[in-house]
């Protein structure tokens, strides 16, 4: 099984190569580069390897929430490689992803700072694979809204937690376990959760691809 | 050499195969027109999000109806500026990543060196040099067009563009978005001699335009009318249009004398406009020189005009790296 991972939907811009087990990789911090940047860090991946895109098995893209413009960027490479080499794509979520760099603890709550004063939040519990699962759904909303999960001890992670850590410390009380806020979707932690999508089915083709924004109303 | 032309750069996804032995084999168009009407303008967050929508769906039709089989392309060429720039990306996004899945190069355009180039898909075709007018929604621009990528501005819009003018015209009267079809048609039930409004900066030497004046012109008499019924609406119309016209007409001549040229292109949507092309051709009689059109649905943004467009600087072996980038802003002198 080969999969080609790759997730523009934040300040970080990144691409992984999965090969039966073996991941390489490649990540770098570059807000607004990730167009200069995303072709050539997949192309160098893929020669390395000794590639072809069209020994690709499958392609994942990081569908978002985020940066509008960064998950266009995602979604049309996306888009555009598999429409030409004929292959299906799993869109992951940038949540989820961030949730699975977590994976060493049970319950992740992951959160994504949305600007305007909003986040963008979902709450993951891991399941007997050790793939991180979604818990209700994925939700932008102020940070005093976040939903407070009934049980158990949860995880925070992501950009989200840098700029409302003290709210959403008090908001959550004792259900929070800790946080950490230097963490960005990594394609790396794209390929469990890719792995799963294709198992399970949840693939699309090239024109299905599509983001996943969260914040619909974009209009006054 | 066939060529895919993509074009996102504002409210509609155009794309064309152009093959430079058989010509152009298919273009498919969606328009987001409606989409945006209800705002009274583009909403370009709205414009990015449909693109990514509809960019590869149009792609795969436009293969079936060109029967195009995908390793018969030789070469993508995408709108890269200027224009919106999320709209831009989706293109160059998409472009260049299936150039790079086809492994055949990539080439990012200059949107308005495709209108420029886009009446050399008709027959007859101009050819260089030639003097272009340059009429769209965002410019109005008199070009020296020496030869492909020879391009000298010889005079600009100092405010509004020739078709921002008839949509902000179209705008005071009711007529909705966008506003240069609907003047267009209620000019021919108007009266021409009812009002009249200047012609801006032809007294003047100088080949630049200002269409700024204009809208106010017509909002005074607009107002000023008692009657605000359809005649009314029509009469001002069709002055308002005879005045862009013919400020357009004397700055074409003026400009065919200068510089000695011998052909006189039009290119941009507002280059559809029926009477603009017959003063054109009854000016290009008079000088004894050759004009030259689009047709209609290539006046306005399409991938054909992009596909041309590309071929022609693919064929002079330039192409764009891995690397893509859109540009908003990109002047036309500096390609
Ligand atoms: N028949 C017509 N008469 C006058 N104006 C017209 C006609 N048809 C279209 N237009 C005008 O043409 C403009 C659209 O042209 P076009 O699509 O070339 O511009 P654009 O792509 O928005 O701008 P640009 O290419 O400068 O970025 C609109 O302003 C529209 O009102
Ligand atoms: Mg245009």
């Amino acid at each position: 099984m080969k999969i080609l991972a790759f997730d523009t939907s934040t300040e970080a811009c990144s691409c992984a190569l999965y090969r039966d087990g073996k991941i390489e990789d490649r990540f770098v911090i570059a807000p607004r580069k990730h167009a200069t940047l995303i072709l050539t860090m997949v192309d160098e991946l893929l020669s390395e390897a000794g590639l072809t895109i069209t020994q690709l098995d499958l392609l994942a893209f990081g569908r978002g929430p985020g940066n509008f413009t960064g998950l266009r960027i995602a979604c049309g490479v996306a888009q555009g490689i598999a429409f030409g080499a004929d292959i299906p794509v799993a869109p992951i979520s940038s949540l989820a992803t961030l949730a699975q760099e977590a994976a060493q603890n049970k319950n992740v709550l992951a959160i994504i700072d949305a600007r305007m004063a909003e986040i963008y939040s979902g709450l993951y519990i891991i399941d007997n694979q050790g793939i991180m699962r979604c818990s209700g759904s994925e939700m932008l909303c102020v940070p005093n809204n976040i939903t407070i999960p009934n049980a158990g001890q949860w995880f925070g992670v992501g950009t989200g937690w840098a700029t409302y850590g003290d709210q959403l410390s008090k908001r959550l009380g004792e259900r929070l376990q800790n946080y950490q806020t230097d963490k960005y979707p990594q394609a790396r932690a794209m390929m469990p959760l890719a792995l799963t999508a294709f198992k399970e089915g949840q693939i699309v083709s090239a024109e299905n691809a599509l983001p996943v924004y969260l914040r619909n109303k974009v209009v006054n | 050499m066939r060529i895919l032309g993509i074009e996102t750069s504002c409210d509609e996804t155009g794309v064309a195969i152009f093959d430079t032995k058989q010509g152009l084999l298919g273009h498919q168009l969606y328009s987001q027109v409606e989409l945006h009407a209800k705002y009274g303008g583009v909403v370009p967050e709205l414009a990015s999000r449909d693109h990514i929508r509809k960019l590869i769906p149009l792609i795969k039709s436009l293969l079936i109806e060109s029967q195009t089989q995908a390793n018969e392309i030789d070469g993508i060429a995408y709108t890269a500026g200027p224009g919106l720039i999320g709209a831009l990306l989706v293109g160059t996004a998409v472009g260049r990543s299936l150039a790079w899945a086809w492994q055949v190069p990539a080439i990012g355009v200059h949107h308005m060196e495709g209108h420029l180039l886009a009446s050399m898909l008709e027959k007859p075709a101009p050819s260089f040099p030639f003097l272009a007018l340059l009429v769209s929604g965002g410019h109005t621009q008199l070009v020296h067009v020496e030869a492909l990528g020879k391009y000298k501005i010889l005079g600009e819009s100092v405010d509004d563009a020739a078709g921002e003018a008839f949509d902000k015209t179209a705008k005071l009267l009711d007529l909705g978005y966008p506003g240069g079809p609907a003047i267009a048609r209620l000019a021919e039930q108007g009266n021409p001699n009812r009002f009249h409004f200047p012609r801006p900066m032809t007294r003047q030497q100088g080949l630049n335009f200002s269409f700024s004046g204009l809208k106010t012109s017509v909002l005074t008499t607009w107002r000023a009318q008692v009657e605000k019924n359809e005649q009314t609406r029509a009469d001002i119309a069709r002055a308002f249009q005879d005045a862009v016209i013919d400020t357009l007409i004397i700055k074409c001549r003026r400009a065919l004398k200068q510089t000695g040229l011998k052909s006189l292109v039009i290119a941009g949507g507002v280059g559809a406009n029926q009477s603009l092309r017959a003063g054109l051709s009854a000016l290009a009689k008079t000088m004894a020189i050759n004009v030259y059109y689009p047709r209609p649905i290539f006046c306005t943004d399409n991938g054909a005009m992009i596909a041309y467009a590309g071929s022609l600087r693919l064929a002079a072996g330039e192409s764009e790296p891995l690397a893509f980038s859109a540009r908003p802003r990109w002047s036309l002198e500096t390609i």
